[in-house]
């Protein structure tokens, strides 16, 4: 093991944790703000990728592309929350579940019928394509960098919404206490379609901005999900501090994981038997930790203020 | 969901109305394949080539006209069991064409060999069935899993190369390819890495192998998994220069997302597009005429299954007689897209192997290109586990 594979492997756990924390972004504040279980986010991470074939192909710019797929991301959230979400809000979660696991089937179905089952692809926009050489020759991808920096960016602008602005006290106060916001007289329902607007609009640009490097599929937002969840509770639910903290985390641990695991077994073992550990360990580190936080901190690393 | 469409609609009313005579009831078929979830890609490119074959036969296969009932196993063996059964208890079943994925087969082959229908496979291929579980009405019209990773193998040896470094997903599947490539291959295994099924980032690995600078690098990821390694391995800048040898990773279905980021890269089949022979240049045309896309192995495999059952039920003058019928089967006495095939004692193919190279065409489409020839008139080891004759 080299300290230049060490770094790179950092930067690539960063990149992923960067990519998990846009997800899990819109999702824990949906969740922490409304209490409302969104299994659908993922398939809008999906959508947003999608669209980003779709817009990309059609102006054959990648910024533009990704402006127009963002707007069309947007719509069809909101053209969900109508139809589907505003009507769910006052239900209990397990209604919540089924209904928008419904949604996932219909959308990934939806989305076979209107682009094809087979995989497509975003071309890396040509100014950020190339690598960056890092110490002694090893490359690393310029657009992986950018994706890095963007995160990094949306973070920081949304640690300034929720710090610095009234819709971000609004929202801090819906995450802690939503009936007394209400009480307040604060309108609720349209603070939940702005935050449900903009979780939608995260979950997009994550799907965009993961299209150059991912494989675009039905389905890709499943994994995805999945992992959004383990970041929010890692991090704890409705905290933005704590979805970048969680995320960077489970990015960072499945990526060394993956990369040492088998380094650090044959310490111990033989090569076979470190191989299969190896393999077996490394795709179970992430829920290990998950297990491991909810055991000595339940309510996660950084959970919103006030909230039990 | 069961689609069902009667192809011989139209022709049998035309015979009815001209010859006035008995109709003759419409062989029936039923192609059974993946047409949801991650695999459909695969599965389109089955159902559609077998469709082809009956369409350009002007919807009759050995002189009978078809009913084709398309079923979506959805790549669940109980959903696949289910709709299987019911369809091959709900009347007379002549043939039933299917599937993809090798553990469907495991779940579909009892109940349809049960009631007597052959069953023809135009992808799946499992050592289980080559070997002690054969069965007299059991084709296959593609290979035998194990061959296309050996392929791998035989030629990273041949070449000379003595580092490798192998990757593959973590389940039964990416454990025999990985021992498939091993048979072959003596060098040295620089690292031997088993990916979670889901994983979509393969950024560390490719960090890995950038530092550990194998000679060669073998890879089983199929479907969206080849699409996000290739992707990243040409954003790493390792496209040419480092060998990559792969299994179902670069194909006809994934290459319209990796596109250029596959291009020179290796994998290893019995047939590509531009096989030279009058067939296969027919059938690329008329394929991609009808569907838009390039064929892959999976759309080739379940046309020449079509041309087999129309070579034999022609021999055997119709379905009636099940014996006559196994034996023109056995013979395999079509104009195979590959050229040359036949069957082997357990029903598989003895063929030839090639390793194949990613290209680019003048009209901007992209295909697998023959390189050379990697084996001859291979058969399948378990084959002698087979009790048939």
């Amino acid at each position: 093991m080299t300290t230049s594979l060490l770094i790179v492997q950092i930067l690539n756990g960063l990149q992923f944790g960067i990519l998990l924390f846009l997800v899990a972004a819109g999702l824990t504040l949906v969740f922490g703000v409304m209490d409302f279980i969104n299994l659908a986010h993922g398939v809008q991470y999906m959508l947003g990728a999608y669209l980003a074939v779709t817009f990309v192909g059609l102006t054959g710019s990648f910024v533009l592309g990704l402006a127009l797929a963002l707007a069309a991301a947007l719509l069809i959230g909101l053209a969900l929350e109508f139809l589907v979400f505003r009507h769910l809000y006052e239900r209990d979660h397990l209604d919540q579940v089924l209904a928008t696991f419904g949604l996932i089937l219909l959308l990934n179905q939806g989305v076979k019928m209107v682009w094809g089952a087979a995989p497509l692809s975003v071309p890396v926009p040509a100014f950020l394509s190339g690598s960056v050489p890092l110490m002694d020759g090893i490359l690393y991808p310029t657009y992986r960098f950018a994706l890095i920096g963007a995160g990094l960016a949306v973070g920081a602008l949304l640690w300034f919404i929720v710090e610095k602005t009234r819709t971000g006290m609004l929202l801090r106060a819906g995450a802690s206490n939503p009936s007394m916001v209400s009480a307040l007289g604060v309108d609720i329902r349209k603070l939940f379609m702005i935050v449900f607007a903009f979780g939608t609009m995260l979950a997009g640009f994550a799907g965009a901005m993961a299209a150059p490097i991912l494989s675009v599929e039905p389905g890709m937002g499943d994994t995805v999900l999945i992992l959004a969840f383990v970041v929010i509770v890692v991090g704890g639910i409705g905290s933005i501090r704590g979805a970048f903290v969680g995320a960077l985390i489970v990015g960072l641990v499945d990526t060394l994981g993956r990369s040492f695991m088998n380094d650090l077994l044959r310490l111990f073992m033989s090569a076979p038997s470190a191989r299969a550990t190896g393999a077996a360990l490394s795709s179970m580190l992430i829920y290990l930790v998950m297990a491991m936080v909810l055991f000595v901190r339940p309510e996660g690393l950084l959970p919103a203020k006030g909230r039990s | 969901m069961t689609l069902k469409f009667t192809l011989s609609l139209s022709a049998g009313l035309l015979a009815l109305g001209v010859a006035g005579a008995q109709a003759q009831e419409p062989m029936k078929i039923g192609v059974v394949s993946v047409l949801t979830g991650p695999g459909a890609a695969l599965g389109q490119q089955v159902r559609d080539g077998f469709q082809l074959a009956v369409d350009k036969n002007g919807g009759k296969l050995g002189g009978l006209a078809v009913q084709i009932t398309v079923i979506d196993d959805e790549l669940k063996p109980d959903v696949a069991v289910g709709k299987v059964r019911s369809f091959v208890e709900g009347g007379k079943v002549d043939f039933v064409v299917g599937p993809v994925f090798s553990n469907i087969l495991g779940a579909i082959a009892k109940p349809v060999l049960d009631s007597g229908a052959f069953l023809i496979s135009p992808n799946a291929g499992p050592s289980t069935m080559a070997g002690k579980a054969c069965n007299q009405n059991f084709f296959v019209t593609s290979y035998q899993n194990d061959q296309v990773h050996e392929v791998l193998g035989k030629y990273a040896q041949d070449q000379g190369y003595k580092r490798a470094y192998i990757i593959a997903p973590n389940y039964q599947a990416g454990k025999d390819s990985l021992a498939g490539f091993k048979n072959y291959f003596k060098g040295e295994i620089v690292d031997e890495v088993y990916a979670p099924l889901t994983s979509m980032d393969f950024a560390s690995d490719i960090a890995k192998i950038a530092s550990t600078k194998p000679d060669v690098v073998f890879a089983f990821l199929p479907g969206g998994l080849g699409v996000n390694f290739v992707k990243q391995w040409s954003q790493a800048g390792l496209q040419g220069k480092i060998p990559f040898l792969s299994a179902f990773t670069v194909d006809e279905s994934t290459l319209p997302a990796q596109q250029d980021a596959a291009v020179g890269l290796f994998g290893g089949m019995t047939w590509a597009p531009n096989m030279d022979n009058p067939q296969t240049k027919k059938f690329v045309a008329d394929y991609e005429a009808a569907y838009k896309i390039v064929p892959g192995s999976y759309a080739q495999q379940a046309y020449d299954a079509a041309m087999l059952i129309d070579s034999a039920v022609k021999a055997a003058g119709g379905t009636g007689d099940k014996d006559k019928l196994r034996a023109a089967l056995k013979k395999a006495d079509f104009t195979s897209l590959r050229g040359k095939f036949k069957f082997n004692t357990n029903g598989y193919p003895i063929q030839d192997f090639y390793l194949v190279k990613v290209a680019k065409r003048a009209d901007g489409k992209f295909q697998t290109e023959i390189a050379q020839k990697v084996f001859t008139d291979y058969a399948d080891p378990h084959a002698k586990d087979c009790a048939l004759k």
